[in-house]
């Protein structure tokens, strides 16, 4: 019994707290980065697709915007959330939660897009 | 807790599927909407949050190695700084409601149509002016803005409401006796309201800056 117990406290990774104070810095700093990045105009790209006068323009402020936001997303997910000292069964879980996720983005839009494909 | 939090996340999908959507199709309107939300205001809430995340965070440590005293803090200090986003949430719906921004009966397109009868916005966007239907549309913005950080407010009411029950048994003694499933499962709960809370905050306040 007591042997079990070890081996159950043995596998419960307890994450330090200087973990936690770095962790935290670094959200501050995602935060203060993303706020920054608001107060400038960060341009855009035209991405052409073919030959044809299609295809669609990049804004990079939204793009940074979103990346800082994921970045601090793993960041949570990761260390506050331990998910990195998880099993794989749970690694395996979030991971299926962020892909169902993006599939319902992409399903959705791809049907918008598409609908009058053509007819403009 | 991971499978409820993976239906939250579809739950709240939907919500940001809405959003990115609707500001695909009406750019113009939830531009110059998202122009009214202060992001001195956003910016303090995602603060505030972050810091009840890493005190969260320090509260799962104090029960793994169970410091009582330290546990008892920890969620307590979880428990202010949640009243404290609440509340700075609630001046800014305050705002909406003054400038009849709240999408319903009351609901008018003023700072929209004459963007010079807004001073204080107009000052430092120079929106130009938006017409009829356009104007319209950002009643849709102020709608999905009040429908994401609602249902984000009242997953906050919740969790502050489970963490007063969690201070009152944490003071008793419970989760300090190597049982800490219940503190992880509460901390994991709260991580994922402030990650919603990380997007939002992208995605209404910032990227329509420009």
């Amino acid at each position: 019994m007591s042997e079990a117990n070890a081996q159950h406290e043995q596998e419960h990774h307890i994450v330090s707290p200087m973990t936690y104070v770095i962790i935290l810095l670094v959200l501050l700093a995602g935060t203060a980065l993303t706020v920054l990045a608001s107060y400038f105009d960060l341009g855009e790209t035209r991405l052409a697709l073919g030959s044809l006068d299609t295809g669609f323009t990049l804004y990079w402020n939204p793009v940074v915007a979103l990346a800082i936001a994921t970045t601090k997303m793993l960041c949570v997910v990761l260390f506050f959330m331990h998910v990195k000292y998880s099993t794989k069964l749970t690694k395996l879980t979030v991971l299926s939660g962020l892909f169902t996720f993006l599939a319902l983005i992409a399903m959705t839009l791809s049907d918008y897009v598409s609908r009058a494909w053509g007819r403009w | 807790m991971w499978l409820f939090l993976l239906t939250e996340v579809m739950f709240f999908g939907g919500l940001f599927m809405s959003y990115l959507l609707m500001r695909n199709w009406y750019y113009p309107a939830f531009v110059a909407a998202s122009h009214q939300l202060d992001v001195r205001w956003g910016t303090a809430n995602t603060v505030t949050l972050i810091l009840s995340s890493f005190t969260m965070a320090m509260g799962v440590w104090s029960a793994e190695t169970r410091r009582k005293g330290l546990l008892v803090l920890f969620l307590s200090l979880t428990f202010a700084l949640g009243l404290v986003f609440l509340g700075i949430k609630s001046i800014e719906y305050h705002e909406k409601w003054e400038k009849h921004h709240i999408p319903g009966i009351r609901y008018s397109t003023e700072s929209f149509t004459n963007p010079a009868s807004d001073p204080e916005v107009y000052k430092e966007y120079h929106d130009q002016a938006l017409h009829g239907d356009m104007a319209d549309k950002t009643e849709m913005y102020f709608f999905l803005y009040f429908a994401m950080t609602g249902m984000h407010a009242l997953h906050m009411i919740i969790g502050i409401a489970i963490l007063g029950y969690m201070i009152a048994r944490a003071r008793a003694g419970a989760y300090t006796t190597g049982h800490v499933t219940y503190v992880e499962n509460f901390g994991l709960y709260w991580h994922f309201v402030d990650i919603i809370w990380i997007y939002l905050f992208a995605l209404l306040y910032l990227i329509s800056r420009h």
